[in-house]
């Protein structure tokens, strides 16, 4: 600290200068753009706050979408996001980020606007990786699901009683429409090129017991088989889907659940780390440039981020789970307002939760990151148990099913590096407690992007795919 | 009004349906389901069951912030 003549320069002068008078933008505007503004005045930021959105919609909240506003119980505008404060924002809703100037710390926007900044949280999020052919995507009755109006077409087109639905893909998403539709009596099928259901995410052995939930329940579950054409008519309807194995299914309404794309496009040019996984950060959210420098005014949050991971030997991770938007955007909004000591890490520990087929799933930690699983508490065949999953003898991930008042302890045996398999609970243990392998499926085969994704920090690991700049 | 529970925080003790059972809902055993943005005639149920809930996991804003409305 400096004390005597005036003019004598002090950093701490300058954030208190920043927190009263600087600027700063936001661009994405929903769940973690929204939770990191609160956060930012809730911490003392007086300056001026823009927040920018290519939705013309204020914050919504997206995981009602695939289930209760589906089911046609909530109306598909009836998820948005409470307000924990007043964040005193000049909100530009409706149009996109399209640029980044980071030379003259400019935002240009799609309408020719320009947005200044200090500092800048980029939080644009995922978008749903749409039909691959345009003009089939392009049928009446074909749908992703990520947006409020995604949301509202695909219930409207449940509740006009579809002879058959085809949901293209079986991660969490797709599972979860399936099972809508089964809730509905709607006929459903659910084409998967994998193996089975939820493989990237928990694994082949999972996958059996989520295979069976679904074909229970009354889905018709074809698993290993592409779809390799939609037809549709001459009004414009979707009406055949053409399988690799040779069938053709009669379908009035199709649901691509092909994954997620991260929004990194507009940072082209930026000389940012962004790729495919999303926008490399460090673990206190502020943006790494393409060398593998660390910035000073770019910080990152939700969906779009990557970073590293200290309970996952430091590799680079992307996640896009509900919690990570939220706990990022209050330690991205914390660390832009503050120098070291008062910065804070953000070390998630991956949280997640899907109800589906009448079954609460949450699981805790990396489980793709694991090899072996092993049943711990409850019964696979009944559908309701926990289970670890483990990687060189730590416990690194665990799965539950209906057993959710359990998962906070592996929570807390995770975040120790706790021996695996885990101590028995003594009580409740399954017939079968024998630690097997998880069947993870091998990068090289065709799967989707399950919702965490370790993208390692060699360039050759093949779980990440570098490709050239065109 | 509205409201977002934290299913990552909500471990299905089902308090809250109960109190609010208009509000929310039970799907099997433990999943939750909800309605993010009631009529303001369930403001009492909903505030009964947020204050129910053993770990805290529903959200309120009852009334709109100030500045919400200058969207």
């Amino acid at each position: 600290m400096t004390i005597g003549r005036s003019g004598t320069y002090s950093l701490d002068e300058v954030v208190n200068k920043f927190r009263a008078e600087g600027r700063i933008a936001i661009v994405g505007a929903s769940l973690a753009g929204l939770r990191a503004a609160e956060a930012l005045r809730e911490k003392g930021f007086n300056g001026s706050l823009t927040i920018i959105g290519d939705e013309a919609h204020e914050p919504y909240d997206r995981p009602p979408l695939s289930k209760q506003v589906l089911k046609g119980w909530v109306p598909a505008d009836h998820t948005k996001l409470p307000r924990l404060r007043r964040v005193d924002a000049d909100w530009k809703l409706g149009v996109a980020a399209v640029a980044l100037d980071r030379i003259n710390h400019v935002v240009k926007l799609a309408n020719g606007e320009e947005v200044g900044y200090d500092r800048l949280l980029i939080a644009t999020g995922t978008r749903a990786r749409p039909w691959p052919n345009p003009a089939e995507g392009a049928l009446q009755g074909v749908f992703t699901v990520r947006t409020v109006e995604d949301a509202a077409g695909l219930s409207a087109a449940l509740k006009a009683r579809p002879k058959r639905v085809l949901i293209v893909g079986s991660g969490f998403v797709g599972s979860e429409i399936a099972s809508v539709c089964r809730d509905l009596d709607l006929p459903v099928t659910v084409a998967e090129r994998g193996k089975g259901p939820l493989m990237g995410a928990l694994g082949g052995v999972i996958s059996e017991i989520a295979a069976g939930m679904m074909r229970d329940a009354g889905v018709d579950l074809r698993t290993s088989v592409a779809v390799e054409r939609l037809e549709g008519d001459d009004a414009g309807k979707v009406r055949h889907a053409h399988l690799s194995d040779g069938t053709v299914l009669d379908v009035d309404v199709v649901v691509a659940s092909l994954g997620s794309i991260r929004n990194v496009e507009w940072l082209d040019g930026a000389g940012l780390a962004a790729g495919q996984w999303g926008l490399a950060c460090d673990a206190g959210c502020r943006a790494f440039d393409i060398n593998g420098v660390v910035t000073d005014h770019i910080f990152v949050a939700g969906d779009v981020a990557r970073a590293p991971h200290v309970l996952y030997d430091y590799e680079f991770m992307s996640q896009e789970h509900w919690d990570n938007a939220v706990f990022g955007a209050r330690v991205a909004a914390n660390n832009m307002i503050h120098l070291e000591v008062g910065r804070r890490p953000h070390l998630p520990l991956p949280s997640f939760w899907s109800g589906q087929f009448g079954v609460n799933i949450k699981s805790v930690g990396v489980c793709s990151f694991g090899d072996e699983i092993v049943f711990t508490q409850g019964s696979p065949s009944e559908r309701r148990f926990a289970a670890a999953y483990g990687k060189r003898g730590r416990i690194v991930g665990a799965v539950t099913f209906n057993h959710g008042k359990w998962l906070p302890y592996y929570a807390s045996l995770i975040e120790k590096s706790a021996p695996f398999p885990p101590p028995p609970p003594g009580y409740d243990r399954p017939v079968d407690a024998e630690a097997v392998p998880a069947r993870f499926p091998d990068p090289r085969e065709p799967a989707g992007n399950p919702d965490v994704v370790l993208t390692g920090h060699d360039p050759t690991d093949r779980s990440a795919e570098f490709r050239p700049r065109a | 009004m509205r409201l977002v529970v934290d299913l990552n925080k909500c471990q299905g003790y089902a308090q809250c349906v109960p109190l609010a059972p208009d509000v929310l809902q039970l799907v099997g055993e433990e999943a939750l389901a909800y309605d993010p943005n009631p009529d303001d005639s369930q403001r009492q149920h909903v505030l009964r069951a947020a204050a129910s809930c053993p770990v805290q996991a529903i959200i309120l804003e009852l009334d709109p912030p100030a500045d919400r409305d200058t969207l």
